[in-house]
């Protein structure tokens, strides 16, 4: 019989039912065969035209019925198909769900093609009085309601029938795991039973791509696409704008018991630190992420060594990818160098406020089918990080428990223990 | 009375009104008092700007206020102001495990670089090139990260060091609703001591006043205060800039470093009505019985907004109880968006730390409350969507 409260008396946490989607597919099954034989899904741009731009090349959704129709229309179509394969999973009612919604989402803001056309439907005035004076005679909410923050986990809401009143949330690249944190949360204070938290990203847009181009984040190696996303490679160069959405039925052990749920994973820690030292750059020491990963390993009652397998954060950014591997080597000291640490980003690119919740899924997922992901584009080793990156090919092994790390822009920084079986 | 009790020990506050808990006392305090406004710069609409405020009080680094559009200064800064207040800011052992969570929408777009491409739009039809062409010569790189909805909270952990964690909720005035609830629910629960919670909203800028015109929400022609608009022109919705942070800390801990108490975080209850079904009536008299609401007189502190169809529902559902003394003070100060309930929250903490109550702020709608509150009731019924109230109670 397993322990149904954990190291500290609370509640512990199942996962009982899991949704992804990005460019390699939709679904955990198309997912999973793309991502463990090492396919990416990184392509060519081809939403909007790439003239100007620097970066041509994404991981974008771009097969979904909304995938052109705007960042909000999008990240609502991403969330509702992964949630629906969550709770479809989790064999719980998909239009009554009955327990909060987290939702991850990026920032909205009134999309270029609507701003287009609505300062483009008369010839008066101009600028902005021309814009909020349109505005002010449409008739109906649809483009309101894209910029409204609240909108996409209203809709999420209805559709699924959550209770209560949704929470959205940004941690910049932490956001994923932050919507699962606050499920998690929600579930050991006893407020609820059950949780859905969905990390979703559809916002690829020219603006969004040129911002983050602007900042030389980017990956520029668009002649390969599919080899531009190498983390802790030598050459790396950046990370590589993409869109998806993952999502996971939480569930407190007992009562997915109770009901004779499939348990999936339990959700063991959670651990965050913020960054006070720069809004892109990490605090040289690393700091604030060993920070986090000692406080999800603390949360979960667990100590380094019980950690078997770490999902990485690996956005294949100089940076990120350098800092990560000082706060691992930190933790985990000499052990790092044998342990696997694997990027899915080498794959899907970076989802933004979807990562979190992606790699969350692909992390429950790899200790399911006991087969470690690899990081592709390793050609090129950055001798200044050794680490099992787990290179080109998949590893079947044997994996009891993950950390998945999130590390976002604005320093804040979110850390996940995941284990297969409850103890 | 309860050591994991939620008490509030911070309050910073920037309104039209002026910054700080002292000023916005005085002139909410004065009977008769007559809001800032300005009716020129966005007419039709009119607007409660920002006061001439020295940034350097609470940014010190001239860089990090380059880092920052208005929106975010003006979050940090009143953030700045309850970390004062609280006797943290300075405190590294205090503020590097203190958390944080932010309402927040979004920052502001650069204007000049917008209104140029809409103007090229007229005469292209590749319009996307030009976008492209536009947006990569003449965006300044670092907007992005000034306008970014996570990085108030980021600027706040960089200037004043908050880094015990860091959360964003979105979604207008149910962000800072929520915002508050999950504060409370940490420190009920013994997983925070002390939680840095609020937002800000800067109304002074066109794709501000467009995220409520699109819906057609804003009021126009001459300024009414917050109950008279029904009917009128426009939406209802007269806006404001502002920004209002709480510390809220665990009883024992406030008392253990021997700190002021302004007041108790009573129950805070929050809901989505669905609206398109016509449950907003019932949703507020739901969240009403939920709050637990004390027998006798009640100060009331309503963040309604103006929006017509939820004040006319949240009127409606005050009216009905008589022992509620209700405040709207949104005429006075404008709309906030997020920073609406943690403003009220505050508003009704200084009741009771002060012992008394607010005088009517429109004659014609609200009643006189005399007297020292006890409890006191703050509402943010969201002028689209979202619904909360708390109780705050002498601590």
């Amino acid at each position: 019989m397993a322990n149904l409260k954990d190291h500290m008396g609370r509640p512990v946490v199942a996962v009982t039912g899991i949704g992804v989607v990005t460019s390699l597919g939709v679904g955990k099954t198309d997912n999973w065969a793309a991502l463990t034989s090492g396919k990416s899904g990184i392509h060519p741009i081809t939403r909007f035209p790439v003239d100007h731009l620097n970066t041509r090349i994404s991981g974008m959704v771009d097969f979904l019925p909304s995938s052109s129709k705007g960042a909000s229309h999008l990240t609502y179509e991403l969330a509702e198909t992964a949630a629906q394969e969550a709770v479809s999973e989790a064999g719980l009612d998909s239009g009554d769900f009955g327990g909060p919604l987290f939702l991850a989402s990026p920032p909205v803001e009134l999309d270029w093609a609507d701003r287009f056309s609505l300062y483009n439907s008369d010839k008066k005035d101009g600028g902005s009085e021309r814009l909020l004076r349109v505005a002010r005679a449409l008739r109906e909410l649809d483009i309101f309601e894209t910029t409204q923050f609240g909108s996409i986990a209203d809709r999420l809401a209805d559709r699924f029938g959550t209770r209560g009143l949704p929470i959205t949330l940004s941690t910049a690249c932490a956001s994923g795991a932050t919507a699962i944190q606050l499920g998690v949360e929600a579930i050991r204070r006893g407020e609820c039973d059950k949780a859905l938290s969905i990390g979703a990203d559809g916002s690829a847009t020219a603006e969004a791509l040129i911002r983050f181009s602007l900042l030389s984040a980017l990956s520029t190696h668009n002649d390969i696409p599919e080899k531009a996303s190498k983390p802790f490679s030598k050459d790396r160069d950046g990370f590589v704008l993409a869109e998806g959405s993952g999502a996971l039925v939480l569930e407190s052990l007992e009562a997915a018991l109770a009901r004779g749920a499939t348990i999936l994973g339990i959700m063991s820690g959670c651990g965050e630190k913020a960054d006070d030292f720069h809004r892109t750059r990490s605090k040289p020491d690393a700091s604030p992420a060993i920070a986090a990963v000692r406080a999800a390993l603390a949360d979960a009652g667990m100590s380094e060594d019980e950690i078997e397998y770490v999902n990485a954060h690996g956005t294949s950014t100089p940076e990120n990818d350098k800092m990560e591997h000082l706060s691992l080597s930190t933790v985990f000291g000499e052990r790092i160098g044998s342990m696997p640490v694997s990027s899915n980003k080498s794959m899907i690119g970076h989802t933004l406020s979807a990562a979190g919740a992606v790699e969350a899924a692909f992390s429950l997922m790899t200790m399911r089918e006991s087969v470690i992901p690899p990081t592709i584009n390793y050609d090129n080793p950055d001798p200044a990080i050794v680490l099992d990156v787990v290179p080109n090919k998949k590893r079947n092994a044997e994996v009891r428990t993950v950390l998945s790390n999130s590390f976002g822009f604005g320093g804040q920084n979110t850390c996940l223990v995941m284990a297969r079986e409850p103890v | 009375m309860n050591s994991h009790d939620v008490v509030i020990t911070g309050i910073g506050l920037v309104s039209s009104l002026g910054e700080g808990p002292d000023a916005h006392w005085q002139k909410l305090t004065q009977p008769g008092f007559q809001p800032v406004l300005d009716a020129e710069r966005f007419a039709p609409y009119t607007i409660h700007p920002l006061p001439e405020i020295d940034w350097n009080l609470q940014i010190a680094k001239r860089g990090d206020q380059r880092q920052m559009e208005t929106w975010q200064r003006l979050g940090t800064y009143a953030a700045g102001l309850a970390l004062d207040d609280a006797g943290i800011k300075g405190n590294d052992e205090l503020s590097t495990t203190m958390d944080m969570v932010v309402a927040a929408g979004g920052g502001e777009r650069d204007e000049a670089v917008d209104a140029a491409i809409l103007a090229a739009s007229e005469s292209r039809n590749d319009r996307d090139v030009l976008l492209n062409e536009k947006l990569t010569t003449e965006l300044r790189p670092t907007l992005f990260l000034a306008q970014l909805s996570n990085l108030l909270a980021g600027n706040i952990s960089i200037v004043h060091k908050v880094t015990g964690s860091s959360r964003t909720f979105m979604g207008e005035e149910g962000a800072g609703v929520s915002a508050v609830e999950t504060a409370a629910a940490r420190i009920r629960s013994g997983q925070s001591t002390h939680v840095l919670v609020g937002g800000a909203f800067q109304t002074e800028h066109s794709d501000m006043l467009l995220g409520y015109e699109l819906a057609g929400y804003l009021h126009r022609g001459p300024w009414k205060p917050v109950w008279q608009r029904q009917g009128g022109e426009g939406g209802g919705v007269v806006t404001g800039s502002g920004g209002a942070f709480l510390v809220l800390e665990q009883r024992e801990h406030a008392k253990s470093r021997g700190r002021r108490i302004y007041a108790e975080l009573g129950p805070i209850v929050s809901g989505r009505a669905r609206r398109r079904l016509s449950e907003l009536d019932a949703e507020i008299v739901a969240l009403l019985k939920q709050a637990e609401l004390p027998a006798g007189e009640l100060l009331t502190i309503s963040g309604a907004s103006g929006a017509h169809a939820a004040t006319a529902a949240e009127k409606a559902a005050l009216d009905a109880n008589p022992a509620l003394a209700v405040r709207g003070f949104s005429t006075l100060t404008g709309h906030m968006k997020e920073a609406q309930f943690p403003f009220a929250v505050a508003l009704a903490a200084m009741a009771i730390d002060r012992k008394a109550g607010y005088p009517v702020f429109d004659a014609t709608a609200e009643k006189p409350f005399d007297g020292a509150p006890k409890t006191v009731l703050a509402t943010a019924i969201g002028y689209h969507q979202f619904e909360g109230m708390g109780l705050i109670k002498a601590a």
